[in-house]
This record gives C-alpha cells, sequence and structure tokens, in this order.
C-alpha cells in the first residue's frame, strides 16, 4: 500500500513538473518559432540563446504590480485563473506516458491513473475549463471582458460536440474502450487510428485549435476588439497563471492527439527495435524510449499548433460559428457514419 | 457617358468546391511560412555586431584642440549663424596671461553648448567653422533619461588631451584645398586680403 501511495505520488509529481517545465520552454518555443517563420532571432539575450528567458518571464510576472479592481466579485477573480490552471493541470491524469515498467515482479503503469471512462474524463475536464474563462471575465466587471468570457463559453460549446462527435467514430474503429490506455494498446498491435480515421482527425485537430483558444481560434482575447479579451482587467501572476495555462492547454491536447490518432508512445517496428537492442519486456530502456517517442510527437504538434498560429488570421465570430455548427458539426456525423459502414465491412461491428 | 476609362465589371464569381474547402489554400499559406523557416533573419545583434558605417558619418560633435592642446575654438559664433536648427549657444571668455597653453587665440568659448536633441547633424557648422574646431564623428549620441542631459557642455564636447579624435577621414587634403578657393563666397569671408580690403558682401 505505501509503495502503492509513494508510486502514485511520485507520478503526480512528474507529470506536474513535466506540464510546468514544458510549457514554460513553449512559451519561449513559441516566441522563438514566430521569430524563425518572420525572418527574426526572437529572445536571446537571458541566457545562452535565451534558454533562461522564460525564467526571466516568470520573475517578471511575480514581480508585477497585482490590480484587483474594486468593482470586481473578489473572491470569484481569484478563483478564475485558478480554476483555469487547475482544469489544466488535471486533464493530464489519463494520459499514458510510457510503456509499463516493471520493478521486482511489480508492473508501473507510466499513467497517473487508468480509467475505463478515460475519453469522457478528458471532454469532461476539457469543458470545465470554460468556466475559469467565464467566472473570471464575468468577476472583473469589464464589458470587453464579459465579452471575451461569452465568446469563449460559446465557441467552446459549439466546438465540444463535432469533438465529441469526432472522438465516438474514433472509439468505434479503435475497438470500443473508453480508456486511453486501452486506445494506444490497440494501436501497438494494428495501425495507427489516423489511418482509419483521416476525417475525423482533422475535425478533433480542428477543434482541439478551438478549445484551447489558438489562433485561427483566438476570439476569446482578441486584442483588436476586445483589448484583452477575458482577462482584460487582469494583471501580475493572475495574468500569467491564464496565459501559463493556455500553454499547458497545448501541451496536454497535442499529447491527447498524439495518443489517440498517432499511436502515443508506440511507433512503427518498436517491437523489432526493441528486439535488436535485446530489452525485455518491463525494461525501463523500453519506457523511455516510448515516453521520448511520445514527447517528440507532443513537440511535433506543438510545432503545428504554433506554425498555424503565425500562418493564419483570425476568424469572425460569425465565421467561426459558421464553421463549428454547419460544417464540422454535419462533417463530423458524416464520418460517424462513414466509421460505421467501413467498420461493419471490416467486420467489427456486428448487428 | 463615360468619363473615365478606369471602368471594371465586379465580377461575382462564386467560389469552386476547393476554394470553398480553404484547405488547399490554408496548405499553400503554411508552406509560405515555412519556407520563412529556412531563411537567414538579416538581423544584426547590435552591441556585438555594427552596421559599418560611412566614414564622413555625420555623428556627435567633437571640438579639436590643436597640436599643443590648446583649444582651436575662438568663439567667433559662425557655427551657430550656420547652425538651421539653434542647437548651438556659447559664450565668449579672454584668455588671461598664462593660459596660453589652453586656448590657441586671445578669444575663447567660455561655454560652449549644443543641444543633440535640436540638432540634426547636417554638418553646416563643420563646414562654417574657419578655425577647424568643430567636427562632426562617427560616434553615437548616447542615450539619456531626462532632456537637460542631452544638452552637451565642453565637458563632453572638447576632446581630452590624452584621447584625441581622429577626423582625418573629415578633414582630407580636398577638404582643406576647398576651403582655400579664394572665388568662393563660402570662402571670401575667411580670406585675409579680402577682409583687409573691406568685405564687399
Amino acid at each position: 500500500m505505501i509503495t502503492f501511495i509513494i508510486y502514485k505520488a511520485i507520478m503526480c509529481v512528474g507529470v506536474f513538473v513535466l506540464l510546468l517545465a514544458s510549457a514554460a520552454y513553449a512559451t519561449l518555443w513559441e516566441r522563438k518559432f514566430a521569430a524563425f517563420l518572420q525572418d527574426r532571432k526572437g529572445p536571446s539575450r537571458a541566457g545562452w540563446g535565451g534558454l533562461l528567458q522564460p525564467l526571466a518571464d516568470g520573475v517578471k510576472m511575480f514581480m508585477k504590480e497585482e490590480i484587483i479592481p474594486n468593482v470586481s466579485n473578489r473572491a470569484l477573480f481569484i478563483l478564475g485563473p485558478s480554476l483555469f490552471m487547475i482544469t489544466a493541470v488535471v486533464t493530464s491524469a489519463v494520459v499514458p506516458w510510457a510503456k509499463p515498467v516493471n520493478i521486482g515482479g511489480h508492473i508501473y503503469e507510466m499513467q497517473i491513473t487508468d480509467i475505463n471512462i478515460g475519453v469522457i474524463y478528458l471532454l469532461g475536464v476539457a469543458s470545465i475549463g470554460v468556466y475559469g474563462i467565464m467566472i473570471g471575465g464575468w468577476a472583473s466587471n469589464n464589458k470587453f471582458a464579459l465579452l471575451g468570457a461569452v465568446r469563449a463559453s460559446s465557441q467552446m460549446i459549439s466546438y465540444e460536440i463535432p469533438m465529441g462527435i469526432a472522438l465516438i467514430a474514433l472509439i468505434i474503429s479503435s475497438g470500443g474502450s473508453l480508456s486511453l490506455k486501452a486506445i494506444v494498446e490497440a494501436q501497438d498491435a494494428g495501425f495507427a487510428n489516423i489511418v482509419w480515421q483521416p476525417l475525423g482527425f482533422l475535425i478533433f485537430f480542428i477543434c482541439a485549435l478551438a478549445e484551447t483558444n489558438r489562433a485561427p481560434f483566438d476570439l476569446p482575447e482578441c486584442e483588436t476588439e476586445l483589448v484583452g479579451g477575458y482577462h482584460t482587467e487582469y494583471s501580475s501572476m493572475k495574468l500569467g497563471l491564464f496565459l501559463f495555462a493556455e500553454y499547458i492547454n497545448m501541451f496536454i491536447s497535442s499529447a491527447v492527439i498524439a495518443t489517440l490518432y498517432f499511436g502515443g508512445y508506440n511507433f512503427p517496428f518498436a517491437q523489432e527495435l526493441y528486439n535488436t537492442l535485446g530489452l525485455a519486456d518491463g525494461s525501463v530502456w523500453i519506457s523511455v524510449i516510448s515516453f521520448s517517442v511520445l514527447l517528440a510527437k507532443i513537440f511535433g504538434f506543438i510545432c503545428l499548433f504554433m506554425w498555424i498560429r503565425w500562418t493564419l488570421p483570425r476568424f469572425r465570430y460569425d465565421q467561426l460559428m459558421n464553421l463549428g455548427w454547419k460544417t464540422l458539426l454535419p462533417l463530423s456525423l458524416f464520418n460517424l457514419l462513414l466509421t460505421v459502414v467501413v467498420e461493419y465491412f471490416r467486420g467489427n461491428i456486428h448487428f | 457617358m463615360q468619363l473615365t476609362n478606369r471602368k471594371v465589371v465586379v465580377s461575382n464569381k462564386v467560389q469552386s468546391f476547393a476554394e470553398r474547402l480553404y484547405l488547399p489554400a490554408i496548405a499553400k499559406g503554411m508552406i509560405i511560412t515555412a519556407s520563412h523557416l529556412f531563411k537567414k533573419p538579416p538581423t544584426i545583434m547590435y552591441p556585438e555586431q555594427k552596421r559599418p558605417i560611412a566614414p564622413v558619418y555625420r555623428g556627435q560633435h567633437v571640438l579639436k584642440r590643436d597640436e599643443n592642446g590648446a583649444e582651436r575654438c575662438t568663439s567667433c559664433g559662425m557655427c551657430a549663424v550656420a547652425c538651421p536648427a539653434e542647437a548651438i549657444t556659447m559664450t565668449s571668455g579672454e584668455r588671461k596671461k598664462g593660459e596660453e597653453n589652453l586656448y590657441r587665440e586671445e578669444k575663447y568659448a567660455a561655454t560652449y553648448e549644443i543641444d543633440m536633441l535640436r540638432c540634426i547633424f547636417c554638418g553646416l557648422c563643420e563646414e562654417a567653422c574657419p578655425k577647424e574646431a568643430i567636427f562632426l564623428t562617427d560616434r553615437l549620441v548616447d542615450t539619456e533619461f531626462e532632456r537637460r542631459d542631452f544638452i552637451y557642455g565642453k565637458d563632453k564636447l572638447v576632446e581630452k588631451v590624452d584621447a584625441r579624435i581622429d577626423v582625418t577621414k573629415r578633414q582630407t587634403q580636398a577638404v582643406l584645398d576647398f576651403k582655400k578657393i579664394p572665388g568662393l563666397k563660402h570662402n571670401e569671408l575667411f580670406d585675409d586680403k579680402k577682409l583687409n580690403k573691406g568685405n564687399k558682401h
């Protein structure tokens, strides 16, 4: 029992540190990547090649004057960014990070918890995330913040539906389990899900962009129209939490996309590689290799997120709603139908 | 009635299916941005790396000393008259006995101020100077926090005896020769022979 608690505690702390570190360096990478795309050099003064820039940004955020408007609802004002940050972090609980490790006969899963409704948990927590924005924007007692919050909530609600339907299609074609662990293992045996769900992936990816409030769907914090959107009134580290949570969300979304559609920590000819290296099942090295593979996939998706952000202009609000309700929703339903037909002929569905 | 020939028939072209998908256009845009990943940024990392500047660059002024270390400026005021931005102000002083090593002639500039915020670095003061005393150099004017700090006095303008500032690139032989051409209006004023005859202008 005590080893179990220690193991879970290590997993939690490890994932938490991983999230914070990767989000911190995602902010640096975002600025660097934007600079490269725009023929600039990006931050290069703090530390070697700008490596200490996240630290400098963090110190700056903490040192800034903290302003809580006296017309705001103080408790909710503080709750907003906290809730947003908590939901961003909590999502990571069901992501399987690596192959299980076998230490002294015990098999340790590299996952905080493998609940059998993992996918539903993901959707549920992701939709709680909008409360952080909604409460923060509303408690600010500012018209711009409120408009940003309203936009955020309607956007998230609109895009959750095609996202959910795309996930249903995915679950049908990946063997019917809602556990992320099972979905990953199923991809180890066969192809990655992207092969059977290309359209579903496209829908899910677009919805993930919208859910993380990334460009071209960053209407909630649209500077040109809404000053700062839902975080107009926020300053100091509360603002920092909002910005930081966005990067954590991006990291988790990339992890989830990699897990659901691109085989998670699996890669082609993995077993052959392990055999040539002479690694037995449950070896620590297998875990390390599979974890690095997942990280590489996540990094690729983060780059894609950034690449899209620095290429595409922001949607207009009616275009956003049109895309969500008139294009993605029918498309996801069509994808569901298509999946059912395909899976029937593949022999995975029986009536 | 046709007023101009710039008439354009508005085309109400309906988007094709491929255009309405947007994805091909998005892919095209993404390829364009990605191609910039491999371009060399034209950035010059300033304090370490500097853009080469012309040898006759017009930067911060210097008040030159002569070979013996005495100030060349005689406070004649020609530079202040020539200055289109009215950035130069000065007061004159009379040289006392024993100050021959400090000032070249009997009259000297007791104070000499250039307002670097007014100065437009045109170089007319340098052109006007009959004593080869003021030059613009290739040094940049420093940034300051207060406006008053941009008014440079003699402490900042006069070159240090032990740290002479090279202006040979500006004060070339061609420039010196040019200043000796008697026919030019610019030089007449300082031509000793003509001055003795009385100024005709």
